[in-house]
């Protein structure tokens, strides 16, 4: 009953995996690539992988946000500061920490990948048969996914109230930091 | 699928992100990879949120409408992640452009003027 429609079934599983591996290649491909502006555009890939990632976790509400203002307005910004700067073509190089650099990374990813798959996570599919949370409790939990937004909306304007208000304030201060940053002289 | 392949694919898209944005001289480049770091947490958050019982929950604290809350503050982070890393790449941008209008440079290494 739980999030029915994104059910570990054998489809699923193939759909989060094409998702997966496409995005971390896309993001591969951001970090390799010379020419700057088709990194830009593996960025977006990547993006847009991380959205069909939220809808697997039933995350919708999310995953729309995402797309609107990661795939709409932060990568047509980063695309426009890479046509704008593009007179120099100088690529995008390593500096030279590249490989002891790239040592550390290996040696964190293979840390976490083991701390992950050996953690006894406290699952909310198991944790009613397990006895960690009544049943009322558990089918609760799960109901919540059938529709995230209202919840969201609950909590944005009660919970977290001051951090969403703080927030508009940053934006705007980040809206008159950048207009004073660019102004003419 | 599970919650340790969501893991998994958030660690990794973390750490690429982080060995890009370490060893990258174009700022622009590094802008991109720290989006990538950003979206890595929001994967984690998403994840935790939809598969991990919240402690307060399996403590039996509170009513019942409060475990549906509680469930979805991984969702609501990631909602406040998104919008700080909005304001984050308009301010960044906004200084490698003015970078690159002063200096001719949009590489890191060559922005060294603060340095002793």
């Amino acid at each position: 009953m739980l999030g029915e429609g994104t059910e570990s079934t054998l489809i699923v599983d193939i759909v989060f995996w094409a998702i997966a591996v496409s995005s971390i290649v896309a993001a591969l491909a951001v970090v390799v690539l010379k020419d700057v502006f088709r990194a830009a555009l593996f960025l977006v890939v990547a993006l847009l992988g991380v959205a069909g990632m939220f809808i697997l976790m039933r995350a919708e509400f999310l995953a729309v946000v995402q797309i609107l203002i990661y795939i709409g307005a932060i990568s047509v910004l980063i695309i426009f500061a890479v046509v704008t700067t593009r007179d120099i073509e100088q690529g995008s190089p390593f500096n030279a920490l590249r490989t002891p650099v790239l040592v550390v990374v290996g040696l964190l990813v293979a840390g976490v990948a083991f701390v992950v798959y050996n953690t006894d996570w406290n699952l909310i599919d198991t944790a009613a048969a397990t006895g960690v949370v009544t049943t009322a409790a558990a089918e609760e939990m799960a109901a919540v996914f059938e529709n995230t937004v209202p919840t969201i909306a609950e909590l944005l304007i009660t919970d977290y109230v001051l951090a969403f208000e703080v927030a508009s304030v940053v934006l705007l201060a980040a809206v008159i930091g950048a207009l004073a940053l660019l102004r003419k002289r | 699928m599970g919650l340790e392949s969501f893991l998994l694919v958030g660690a990794i898209i973390f750490f690429i992100g982080l060995f890009g944005a370490l060893t990258k001289r174009n700022a622009i480049v590094v802008l991109m990879c720290i989006e990538l770091m950003f979206n890595a947490v929001n994967i984690t958050a998403v994840a935790m949120s939809r598969y991990i019982v919240p402690r307060a929950v399996a403590e039996g604290a509170g009513p019942l409408d409060e475990a549906a809350r509680l469930v979805l503050t991984g969702q609501v982070f990631s909602i406040f992640i998104i919008t700080i890393a909005a304001a984050e790449v308009a301010l960044g941008l906004a200084i490698v452009i003015s970078l690159f209008r002063n200096r001719e440079t949009v590489f890191v290494s060559d922005a060294n003027e603060m340095k002793h």
